[in-house]
């Protein structure tokens, strides 16, 4: 069902990528073409968020989630106020306004119900009731965002990104924030020098490299609990860059020794890793699955400059993944594979700054999708449209998103220096009830 | 003065420092060996002959030196890990200290400058490390007696963003962590 589900949403996400026009770093939406209600990638249906009485932080909520999944052209509308009783619903005001969906959110004391209704056909199309638990739980905002990414599926046949977490590096801790850029909570202690977060597949932990004095092991960590555990093998040297593999039961990375770098793979429950790479005094480093687990792509310095390679996951067939002129194009960084196989994220220099480069698989070409300010560290929603990276266009390092659809740009704010984000795949609604 | 002459004087005083007291968090500080030879020279017993005093204010500055020496950073070119040519003087005075001191051992730390990527930088510090140590062990110290670690680019020395700054964080640090008591010169 999974993987049934997952295929869906990548034969979508390929087609969106298909269509999609040259993003550049712009913060200018483009019209879409309008083409009624039925979703075409690119063009962006109307919504409006239908004000009403109580719940006013979930509608924010649901309102942002919406449009952050940037598959929609807002309208404001105006809130009569005065927390009056929900009547029938102005559909001749929401189609003047130019709006396809209405999305209308009803207080039933704990319980919230989100209606979508077809303003074109003037009828309620979907509707979902979402048991929330109480604000101050943990997972509140999430059990939300789960329903804003059902509205988001209704309307497009392809579910929101906002059941999401980003996890990412602020003075040394690694912490978690929701999708949307709030909810932040640091997930390691103070005092320590903790890097490249990365998520298990299920969502449920993490794996990072903790620095000590020089030297750094990779640990896993469960969210839930806090609790933390050292993979075997990695209890001396330099251990870096870790990644589990999409079936979870393996951790790849990069272990630093003498005669330099390389990748190594390790089966979780078993004590030996496996090495993949034999660079003599080069570096191999920062490794990335793709999403079938049968090949990994990854950074080498074996002809000099660090550039981006692939190789399949047993270490065999090697080779050069994106192509570089030697002594001309400029260094290449931390590669991810996107959710849908189709391309890899990673970032280059360009006149010594970095700049965000999408690499297509098929066919190997290139995309620069940032240009203002250094742009690094890319991450890939689940969605294989969005993008979040650091940039420092604004002065401080903050982690950004981009629609690299659209090329709409938003900063997520975080108080201080903040790198190496990692979105998580779409975390489990298990708070949402669907209707009987 | 030049940058190399203030940055020994700067290793030198951190060093000296670092014996005295409990090592800053942020500062890859040698540990400290607590000994007669590390602690400040006591007030000469009234008896004592001004001749004694002398020899041994010098004693304690020969030592000092050649710690100075073994902590001597070595720096290198832009996303390279080469020992220079114009510092493997300061890794083969390091050699010939390390020959007539059995016991000492040395935990070199490779850093980078801010370019590249936070990740990439800890292996390339660690190739700067290794690379030093590999120079080391050419010239017959025993590579049991060499540590290699890297800080990557967590720890510059300067915060800038000038090609200066980045010239005096691409470096290897030598730290000292064991084996310093009773230093004796290279013949």
């Amino acid at each position: 069902m999974r993987r049934l589900l997952s295929t869906g949403v990548a034969a979508c996400a390929a087609l969106t990528l298909a269509r999609t026009v040259a993003a550049q770093d712009t913060t200018r939406v483009p019209e879409g073409v309008r083409v009624g209600i039925n979703y075409t990638p690119g063009a962006q249906p109307g919504l409006v968020v239908i004000p009403g009485p109580g719940i006013d932080s979930i509608r924010a909520i649901v309102a942002r989630d919406l449009d952050y999944s940037d598959r929609f052209k807002i309208i404001p509308v105006a809130d009569p106020g005065g927390g009056t009783a929900p009547g029938p619903i102005n559909y001749g005001l929401y189609k003047a306004l130019g709006a396809d969906f209405a999305v209308e959110l009803l207080d039933e004391g704990g319980k919230v119900t989100a209606r979508m209704h077809d303003v074109a056909r003037s009828v309620l199309a979907n509707q979902q009731t979402a048991t929330l638990p109480p604000p101050s739980d943990a997972n509140f905002r999430l059990a939300v965002h789960v329903l804003s990414d059902e509205v988001v599926r209704w309307a497009t046949g392809t579910p929101g990104i906002a059941a999401t977490r980003i996890l990412y590096v602020q003075n040394g801790r690694i912490w978690q924030m929701d999708g949307d850029g709030y909810a932040a909570r640091a997930l390691t202690p103070d005092g320590q020098t903790s890097l490249s977060p990365a998520w298990s597949p299920d969502g449920r932990r993490m794996a990072f490299t903790k620095l000590v004095e020089g030297r750094g092991g990779v640990f896993l960590q469960t969210l839930a609990t806090g609790e933390v555990s050292q993979l075997p093998g990695t209890e001396t040297g330099l251990n870096i860059t870790p990644m589990f593999a999409p079936d979870g039961q393996h951790v790849v990375y990069a272990r630093s020794d003498e005669k330099g770098t390389d990748i190594y793979v390790a089966t979780l429950g078993d004590r030996t890793p496996q090495r993949l790479t034999a660079g003599r005094f080069a570096d191999n480093l920062s490794p990335t699955y793709s999403p079938d687990g049968r090949r990994l792509a990854f950074i080498s310095t074996r002809a000099g400059p660090p550039q981006l390679y692939t190789m399949g996951a047993d270490g065999t067939e090697q080779e050069l993944f994106a192509p570089f002129d030697f002594g001309v194009t400029g260094p290449s960084y931390a590669p991810e594979w996107s959710p849908d196989g189709s391309s890899v994220v990673f970032h280059r220099e360009v006149s010594g700054t970095p700049q965000i480069f999408v690499l297509t698989v098929a066919g190997r070409k290139l995309r620069q999708i940032s240009s203002t300010g250094r742009n690094e560290d890319a991450t890939w929603a689940p969605d294989g449209r969005h993008l979040c990276f650091v940039s420092d266009r604004t002065g401080a390092r903050q982690l950004w998103v981009i629609d690299a659809e659209t090329g709409r740009n938003r900063q997520l704010s975080t108080p201080g220096w903040a790198r190496l984000p990692a979105w998580s795949r779409r975390l489990a609604g298990a708070a949402v009830v669907p209707n009987p | 003065m030049r940058p190399s002459s203030i940055l020994t004087l700067l290793a030198a005083a951190t060093l000296v420092a670092a014996c005295g007291k409990k090592p800053a968090p942020e500062q890859p500080a040698p540990q400290p060996t607590p000994s007669a030879q590390d602690a400040p020279p006591p007030p000469p017993p009234p008896a004592r002959n001004d001749d004694a005093e002398r020899r041994a204010r010098e004693a304690a500055a020969a030592a000092a030196k050649l710690r100075t020496d073994l902590a001597d950073l070595i720096h290198f070119d832009f996303d390279k890990a080469d020992v220079r040519t114009s510092d493997q003087g300061i890794l083969d005075r390091k050699a010939a200290i390390l020959g007539a001191n059995t016991a000492v051992r040395l935990r070199i730390a490779g850093h980078c400058d801010e370019r590249g990527s936070d990740e990439y930088n800890l292996a390339l510090g660690n190739r700067r490390a290794a690379s030093a140590k590999r120079y080391l062990t050419g010239k017959g110290v025993d590579e049991g007696r060499l540590d290699v670690v890297s800080y990557g680019k967590e720890r510059p020395l300067d915060q800038g963003h000038s090609e200066d700054a980045w010239a005096k964080n691409r470096r290897d640090e030598f730290e000292i962590t064991a084996g310093a008591d009773n230093l004796m010169a290279p013949k």
